[in-house]
C-alpha cells in the first residue's frame, strides 16, 4: 500500500515538472520580460543589469531549474501588473475558489447521487422524465448563460440573492469563508448552482446508468432470492456497488470544477483565483498565468492521488491487487 | 400421506413479447416431500430455471405466472404480496445459484453477508448472528471459519464461494431449497464435493431440495425422483431409478442413451435428432413430435396428458392403451 502510494506519487511529480516545462515556456514565449517591466527610456545598459540581476542572462536549463526549484517553494515571482508577489495573490484568492468548488460539488454530488438513484429505481415515474430533462438542459446549455438567467431572475427580477460577489467575510488566519455570514451564504447559492450543475448532470446520468446495471447482476439477484428488504438491496447492495466509478468521475471533476471556476466567477465576480487569471490573462500577467497553470495542475494532481487511494478503501478487490503488485 | 413441502399445480408462465406472448411453462405439476431431493433435467431452455424461479417468486418482467398454483406446506405463495413472498424468500426457501464467482456481493465480507440474511429473517443479536455464521460456514465445510468469516468474496476459490453460497441458502432453515445448475460453473472434482454436500444437508435438515441441471450424472447420484422436462412441460417424472433404467418417454430415452458408459462398448452414443423448438413454435399435438422416432397421427394432434406407469407418470400417446391399438 505504501509502496502503491509512493509509486503513483513519483508518477505525479512527473507530471508537474512537465506543466513546469510547459509553464516556464510561456514566459520564453510571450516576448521579453524586462522590456515589459521597464519604461520606454530605460538605456541599454540599464536593461542589461536588470536582465543580469533577475538571471535572464544564464543558459535556459539553468533558468528552468531555478524556476522550478522556486516553484516547488511556491514561489512564482511578481505579477507584472500588481508589483506584488504572485504566491501572495494566490493564496489571497485561493479560498474564495476553494469554497465556491466544494460547494459546488457537494452540491453536485448529493442531488447528482438522489436523482440517479430515483431515475433507476423508478425508471418510468413522471419525476424520473423530469430529472432527464433537466440533466440534459445542464448538459447542453453553456455554464455563463445559466448564470445570467439566474442573476436576470433571482437578483434583478425578485431580488432575492446578491448578482456579484461574496458577501461578507469571516477571516480564520489566513483564510476567509463565506459560510459563516448570511450574506456570505446568500452569495454562495447561485454561483455553486451554476458551477455544479454540469457536474450534477453528468453524476445524475452516471449513477442511473450504473444502478440500472448493477441491479441486473447476479448478486443482486441473489440477493433477493435471499429475502433481503428492497431498501437493504437498493441502498446496501446496489448503490454500494455504484459509487466506484461515482467517486472516479466526482474526483477527477473536481480539478475540472476548479477550471470551469474561471467562468462562473467571471460572471459572478467572485473575487477567486480565477477571475484573477483573466484578469491576468487581459494584462499579459505571465508570472499569474504561469503559477494558475501549476496550481491547477498541482490540484488536479493530488485529487488523482486522493481518488486512487479511495478506491482501495471502497473496493476490496483493489487492496488485494495493489499489495499484490508488490 | 403427509403433505408435501412444495407442490406444483399446473403451473403457467407466460412471457410477454413484442410478437405476442411466450408460454415458457405449460401445465407443469409436480410435489417434493420432506427430505426428498427432487432432479429436474432437461435441455437449456426448457424451463428449468424458469421453474425453479417461478417457486421462490423472483420471475421478472415481463415475464408472470398465468396459472396454476404453488404451495409450500399447504400455503399458496404464488399470489402473495411482495412484502410476504420476501419473508418466505431465504427464510422458508433458499436459493442456490449456478455462477458462485458472481454471486457475492463483491464490496461486502462474506460473513457480512451471512449475518445480514440471518439477521434479516431470525431475531438475533450481532454476536449471535456471527457465532451461527461461523457454525454455518463450518458445516458447509469451510475450513477456519473463525477466520474465514472475515474474508472478502475474492479471497475464495470458486468452490468455496459455492459452499458460502449455500451457507447462505441454508443460514434461516429453510424447508426448501431450489438449487439451479449449483455445479455446472465449478471444476468436476469440485462439483462431486458440492453435490455431496447439498445431499448431505438435505438429509440432516430434512430440507426437501428441488435440484435443477442439464447434467444426467448429477441427478442419477443425488436425487430421490427425477422429472424430465421438454418444452415447457414434464415429459416424464418418477423414481429416479426407474427413469434412468428404464425411462418411458422417448425423449427420456434419448437422454439416457446420451450417456457415455464406461463398459467399454464401442456403440456410438444415441443423438436425439433436431433441436428443441423455440417458445414462439411449439408444435402442435406432442410438443417432442418432429424429433420423435414413434410418434404417429395422434402425436400431431393431440396434447399427450399424464399417464401413470406404475411409479411413474408419462406424458405420452405410446402409454395411452386408446392410441396404442391405432398404432399397432
Amino acid at each position: 500500500m505504501l509502496a502503491f502510494t509512493l509509486r503513483r506519487a513519483i508518477q505525479a511529480i512527473g507530471v508537474m515538472i512537465a506543466v513546469g516545462i510547459i509553464a516556464f515556456s510561456m514566459f520564453r514565449f510571450a516576448g521579453d520580460p524586462v522590456n515589459q517591466m521597464v519604461g520606454m527610456d530605460t538605456s541599454g545598459a540599464e536593461r542589461a543589469a536588470i536582465r543580469k540581476s533577475l538571471g535572464l542572462d544564464d543558459p535556459v536549463i539553468v533558468q528552468f531549474g531555478r524556476y522550478v526549484g522556486n516553484a516547488a517553494q511556491f514561489k512564482f515571482g511578481v505579477s507584472y501588473q500588481f508589483r506584488l508577489p504572485v504566491t501572495n495573490l494566490l493564496m489571497e484568492r485561493m479560498p474564495a475558489t476553494l469554497e465556491l468548488a466544494i460547494v459546488a460539488t457537494i452540491f453536485a454530488m448529493l442531488s447528482g447521487i438522489l436523482m440517479g438513484v430515483y431515475s433507476a429505481l423508478r425508471r418510468d415515474s413522471w419525476l424520473a422524465h423530469v430529472f432527464q430533462a433537466v440533466s440534459l438542459i445542464g448538459i447542453s446549455l453553456p455554464t455563463f448563460l445559466i448564470g445570467v438567467l439566474m442573476i436576470y431572475l433571482f437578483s434583478v427580477t425578485l431580488g432575492w440573492l446578491p448578482s456579484f460577489g461574496r458577501g461578507d467575510v469571516v477571516h480564520i488566519g489566513w483564510w476567509t469563508t463565506g459560510l459563516l455570514t448570511l450574506s456570505g451564504l446568500k452569495a454562495l447559492i447561485m454561483p455553486s448552482i451554476t458551477l455544479g450543475l454540469f457536474q450534477m448532470t453528468l453524476i445524475m446520468r452516471l449513477v442511473r446508468a450504473e444502478m440500472l446495471e448493477v441491479l441486473r447482476t447476479d448478486y443482486i439477484r441473489f440477493a433477493r432470492a435471499r429475502g433481503l428488504t428492497t431498501r437493504a438491496i437498493h441502498f446496501g447492495h446496489a448503490l454500494r456497488n455504484t459509487l466506484v466509478p461515482v467517486i472516479t468521475v466526482a474526483g477527477l471533476q473536481f480539478g475540472s470544477v476548479i477550471a470551469f471556476a474561471i467562468i462562473t466567477e467571471t460572471v459572478f465576480q467572485w473575487p477567486g483565483m480565477g477571475l484573477l487569471f483573466v484578469q491576468a490573462v487581459q494584462n499579459v500577467d505571465i508570472p499569474i498565468m504561469a503559477a494558475y497553470l501549476m496550481m491547477v495542475s498541482l490540484i488536479f494532481v493530488t485529487i488523482n492521488l486522493v481518488v486512487d487511494i479511495l478506491y482501495t478503501i471502497v473496493d476490496p478487490r483493489l487492496r488485494s491487487t495493489v499489495s499484490r503488485a508488490h | 400421506m403427509t403433505e408435501p413441502v412444495l407442490s406444483v399445480r399446473n403451473l403457467e408462465v407466460e412471457f410477454a413479447s413484442r410478437r405476442g406472448t411466450l408460454r415458457a411453462i405449460d401445465g407443469v405439476s409436480f410435489d417434493i416431500a420432506k427430505g426428498e431431493v427432487l432432479g429436474v433435467v432437461g435441455e437449456s431452455g426448457a424451463g428449468k430455471s424458469v421453474t425453479g424461479l417461478s417457486v421462490i417468486g423472483l420471475i421478472d418482467p415481463p415475464g408472470r405466472i398465468a396459472g396454476g398454483e404453488i404451495r409450500l406446506a399447504g400455503l399458496r405463495i404464488d399470489n402473495l404480496p411482495p412484502e410476504e413472498m420476501r419473508r418466505i424468500r431465504g427464510k422458508r426457501i433458499g436459493m442456490i445459484f449456478q455462477d458462485p464467482l458472481t454471486s457475492l456481493n463483491p464490496l461486502y465480507k462474506v460473513g457480512d453477508q451471512i449475518v445480514e440474511t440471518i439477521r434479516t429473517h431470525l431475531n438475533l443479536s450481532e454476536q449471535a448472528a456471527r457465532r451461527r455464521a461461523i457454525d454455518l460456514l463450518a458445516e458447509v465445510g469451510i475450513p477456519a471459519p473463525d477466520k474465514r468469516i472475515d474474508g472478502y468474496p475474492h479471497e475464495f476459490s470458486g468452490g468455496m464461494r459455492q459452499r458460502v453460497v449455500i451457507a447462505l441458502a441454508i443460514c434461516a432453515e429453510p424447508e426448501l431449497i431450489i438449487a439451479d445448475e449449483p455445479t455446472t460453473a465449478l471444476d468436476v472434482s469440485v462439483q462431486a464435493q458440492i453435490i455431496s454436500l447439498i445431499k448431505r444437508l438435505g438429509r440432516d435438515h430434512g430440507t426437501a431440495v428441488m435440484l435443477v441441471t442439464h447434467d444426467m450424472g448429477v441427478i442419477a447420484e443425488t436425487s430421490d425422483r427425477v422429472a424430465v422436462m421438454y418444452a415447457g412441460r414434464v415429459a416424464e417424472i418418477g423414481p429416479v431409478q426407474d427413469v434412468v433404467r428404464n425411462p418411458l418417454h422417448p425423449y427420456a430415452k434419448g437422454l439416457m442413451g446420451a450417456i457415455p458408459t464406461l463398459a467399454g462398448d464401442d456403440k456410438r452414443l444415441v443423438q436425439i435428432p433436431g433441436s428443441m423448438p423455440r417458445l414462439s413454435n411449439i408444435p402442435r399435438g406432442c410438443s417432442f413430435n418432429p424429433r420423435c422416432g414413434s410418434a404417429f397421427d395422434r402425436c400431431r394432434v393431440e396434447r399427450p396428458e399424464p399417464l401413470s406407469r406404475g411409479a411413474q407418470s408419462v406424458a405420452c400417446h405410446l402409454y395411452d392403451p386408446v392410441s396404442a391399438e391405432t398404432a399397432a
